[in-house]
C-alpha cells in the first residue's frame, strides 16, 4: 500500500515537472495559430517562420556572444578559486569561499537591481558588457563547485611528483594538472554557457538596445500570432539545453574517473 | 661504511606550522651510498623532514645541504633528489613508459636513447615489457615498481622513499623489502626511507634515526639500536622490552652494581648503560627473547627465578609467555622458540625463568 502511494507521488511529481515542457513541442508542430486543444494538423511552418525573423537572429547572436564570453570568464575565475580552495591554505579561507559561493543562493532580481544601480551610477551604461558582468557573477559559483570537485579528486602528490621529476610549476600545470582536470573545465564551460543562454532577469535589466534571446522571446509574447513560433523556438532551446548539460555531465564524470576519484555530487 | 662521504648535511633544521613545531632542531649527516631510515610513530616529523630534503617544505630555521650545496631557495625541481611517494603518484593519464620517462622529457638525449633508458629502468624493477600498458591497470606492487623506475631513471644523488611499502600486503611488503635493498646496492644511490615499521627499518637500513616529537631520539646502526637503546622509549618502540624497577648501588669503573626488583643484585658492564649511569633509581630493560624458560635442570652458572605462567600466546614458530614472578609488580614477557622436546606450557604452570645480566640495559630515571 505504502509503496503504491509513493509510486503515485513520483508520477504526479514528474508530470508536474515535465508536462509544461512537453506542451512546447506539441504546439510547435501544431498548425493551428491559437495555443489550444484540440490539436490541428502537423506542421513545421513555425520553424520556417522562425528563420525569417531577422531581429530574432540578432538576439541569438547577442546571446551566443554573451554566453561564450561569460562561460570563458567564469570558468577562468573558477579555476583560480578552485585551486586556491584545494591547494593553498590561508587565513579566512572558508569564509572567503563561502562569500564567493553566495551568489548561488542570492535572488537574481537583487543581483540585477544592484548591478543596474552600480552601472548607472558609474555612468557605464547598460549593454552587452553589463550583461556579461552579471552572468559571470552568477555562473562563477557553479564553475567553482564543479572545478573544486575536479581539483579535490586530484591527488596533490601527482603535482609534487612532476616537480620532483624536474618540471617547473607552470609545466606541471600544463603536463599533469590540466590534462587531469580538463573534463571538469569543459563541464564548467558548458554549464555556464547554458546558464547564460537561459538567463532572463539580469539580461532584462541590463540589456541595452540589443536584447538577448530570452529577453527577445519575452517581447514576442505580446503578439499572440507569434506564440506558435515562440513554442518552436522554445522546443529548440530545450533540446539544446538538455544536450549541452548531458555533454557537460559526461565530461565531469569522466574527469573524476580519470583522476581516480570517487564521484561525490555534481548537478545531474 | 668505512669510507664515509657525507651527501646530505642537516644542521639545526626546524619547521614550524604556526605554534606547532614539527621539527625541533635536527642535526644529521647522511653518507653517500647509505641506506638510511627515518623511523618513528606517526606525527613524529619524519615525513616533514623528508619533504624538507626534497624541497616541498621550506625550513623555518637551519640549513639543508646536499652534495655540499646549500639548498636554501632551491625548488624541488632543481634538487638532485627524487622521491617515491606514499601514494606512488603514478600519472593516471599516461602509459607506464610515459610515466617512467617523464623526468627525461627535458633532457636533450635522442629519442631512441630515452626509449632505451625507459626499457632499462623497467627491466631493473622487473617490469620489462610493461611500457605500453595504461598506468591505471597496474596492481599496487606494480605501481610501486613504476614509481621506483621513474625516480631512479634520473640517477638522483639521493632517493627519498616516503613509506613506500605501507600500502602493500604482508607478503608483497617482505618481497619488496629485500628487492629494495638489492636495488640500492646495485645502483649505489643513497636511499632515505621513511617508515613507522621498526622491523622494516631494521631489515633494510645501514643506519636508523629514531624520531619522537620532531627530534632525533637516537641515531645508530640497527644492531646498536636494538641492543643498546638510549632511552626506555626507544627500547619500547623498537621491538618488545620488559622494564623492571632497579637501584644503582655502585658505579665502579666499568662495572655497575644494580639491585633489580624481583631478580636481586647483579653486576653489569658500563656499556650496558648507553646513556650513562649514576647512583640512584633506574630501570633495567630486557628483551623477551633474551630470557628463557627452563625445561630441565638449571645449570650451575645460570641465574634463574621461579614464577608462574600468567598468559600464553602461541604463534606457531614461537610461544610468548607472561610469567608472574613474586616481588614483581607486572608479569615479565618471555619468548621461546618452539622446538622438539619443548612443550608449550599452560596458564598456571610453574615456570623457572633463566636470565643473564649481560642482556640487561640500564636506564637512569
Amino acid at each position: 500500500m505504502k509503496a503504491r502511494g509513493l509510486r503515485a507521488y513520483v508520477w504526479v511529481y514528474l508530470i508536474f515537472l515535465y508536462a509544461p515542457i512537453v506542451l512546447l513541442p506539441l504546439f510547435a508542430f501544431n498548425s493551428g495559430s491559437v495555443i489550444a486543444f484540440p490539436l490541428a494538423d502537423f506542421t513545421t511552418k513555425w520553424f520556417v517562420e522562425l528563420s525569417r525573423i531577422s531581429a530574432l537572429h540578432a538576439a541569438v547572436r547577442t546571446s551566443l556572444f554573451i554566453a561564450v564570453v561569460s562561460a570563458v570568464l567564469a570558468t577562468t575565475l573558477g579555476v583560480f578559486a578552485a585551486m586556491a580552495s584545494t591547494r593553498a591554505r590561508f587565513p579566512g579561507q572558508r569564509g572567503i569561499m563561502g562569500f564567493i559561493m553566495l551568489p548561488l543562493v542570492l535572488p537574481e532580481i537583487i543581483v540585477a537591481v544592484a548591478l543596474l544601480v552600480v552601472i548607472l551610477r558609474l555612468g557605464l551604461g547598460t549593454g552587452t558588457w553589463a550583461v556579461i558582468a552579471g552572468h559571470v557573477l552568477i555562473c562563477t559559483p557553479f564553475t567553482i563547485a564543479i572545478l573544486r570537485a575536479a581539483f579535490a579528486s586530484l591527488d596533490a602528490s601527482l603535482e609534487e611528483a612532476a616537480q620532483d621529476l624536474g618540471e617547473s610549476r607552470l609545466a606541471t600545470f600544463r603536463l599533469v594538472t590540466l590534462p587531469l582536470v580538463i573534463p571538469g573545465i569543459i563541464s564548467a564551460l558548458l554549464i555556464s554557457f547554458t546558464i547564460s543562454m537561459d538567463e532572463f532577469i539580469i539580461a532584462f535589466f541590463l540589456t541595452g538596445t540589443e536584447p538577448t534571446l530570452p529577453v527577445y522571446l519575452w517581447s514576442m509574447l505580446r503578439f499572440p500570432q507569434q506564440l506558435p513560433a515562440v513554442m518552436a523556438l522554445g522546443t529548440i532551446l530545450v533540446v539544446l539545453s538538455v544536450l549541452l548539460i548531458t555533454v557537460a555531465e559526461y565530461f565531469r564524470r569522466r574527469g573524476i574517473a580519470r583522476a581516480g576519484g570517487q564521484d561525490s555530487g555534481g548537478f545531474l | 661504511m668505512s669510507d664515509f662521504k657525507p651527501i646530505i648535511a642537516l644542521s639545526g633544521v626546524q619547521k614550524h606550522y604556526g605554534a606547532y613545531h614539527a621539527l625541533r632542531g635536527i642535526d644529521l649527516t647522511i653518507g653517500a651510498g647509505e641506506f638510511f631510515s627515518l623511523l618513528g610513530p606517526s606525527g613524529c616529523g619524519k615525513t616533514t623532514l623528508l619533504r624538507t630534503i626534497a624541497g616541498f617544505e621550506d625550513v623555518s630555521a637551519g640549513c639543508v645541504s646536499i652534495a655540499g650545496v646549500d639548498m636554501e631557495g632551491v625548488p624541488a625541481n632543481r634538487r638532485p633528489t627524487n622521491m617515491v611517494f606514499q601514494s606512488y603518484a603514478i600519472f593516471p593519464h599516461l602509459s607506464v613508459a610515459q610515466n617512467v620517462g617523464f623526468g627525461l622529457r627535458r633532457s636533450k638525449m635522442p629519442r631512441a636513447d630515452k626509449a632505451r633508458a625507459v626499457d632499462e629502468a623497467l627491466a631493473m624493477v622487473g617490469l620489462a615489457g610493461y611500457g605500453a600498458r595504461s598506468a591505471t591497470a597496474l596492481s599496487g606492487g606494480q605501481r610501486q615498481r613504476v614509481a621506483l623506475a621513474r625516480a631512479l631513471i634520473l640517477k638522483p644523488k639521493v632517493l627519498l622513499l616516503d613509506e613506500p611499502l605501507s600500502a602493500l600486503d604482508k607478503k608483497m611488503r617482505e618481497q619488496m623489502q629485500s628487492e629494495l635493498r638489492r636495488l640500492q646496492r646495485q645502483v649505489g644511490i643513497t636511499f632515505i626511507l621513511v617508515t613507522h615499521d621498526q622491523e622494516e627499518a631494521l631489515i633494510m637500513s645501514d643506519r636508523i634515526a629514531v624520531m619522537f616529537e620532531g627530534e632525533i631520539a637516537q641515531l645508530a646502526t640497527p644492531q646498536m639500536l636494538y641492543r643498546r637503546p638510549l632511552s626506555r622509549r626507544v627500547g619500547a618502540f623498537i621491538g618488545m622490552m620488559n622494564f623492571l624497577p632497579a637501584d644503582v648501588r655502585a658505579v665502579d669503573g666499568d662495572t655497575i652494581t644494580v639491585e633489580i626488583a624481583g631478580l636481586g643484585r647483579c653486576m653489569i658492564d658500563a656499556e650496558q648503560a648507553p646513556a650513562g649511569a649514576g647512583i640512584g633509581t633506574a630501570s633495567v630493560g630486557i628483551r623477551p627473547e633474551m630470557l628463557a624458560i627452563a625445561f630441565g635442570p638449571v645449570g650451575a652458572n645460570e641465574r634463574s627465578i621461579n614464577g608462574m605462567v600468567a598468559e600464553v600466546n602461541y604463534y606457531g614458530d614461537m610461544t610468548f609467555y607472561d610469567i608472574a614472578i613474586p616481588g614483581m609488580s607486572a608479569p615479565i614477557a618471555v619468548s621461546m622458540k618452539n622446538m622438539p622436546g619443548r612443550p608449550v606450557l599452560d596458564r598456571g604452570d610453574a615456570a623457572s625463568v633463566i636470565w643473564d645480566p649481560r642482556a640487561l640495559v640500564l636506564f637512569m630515571d
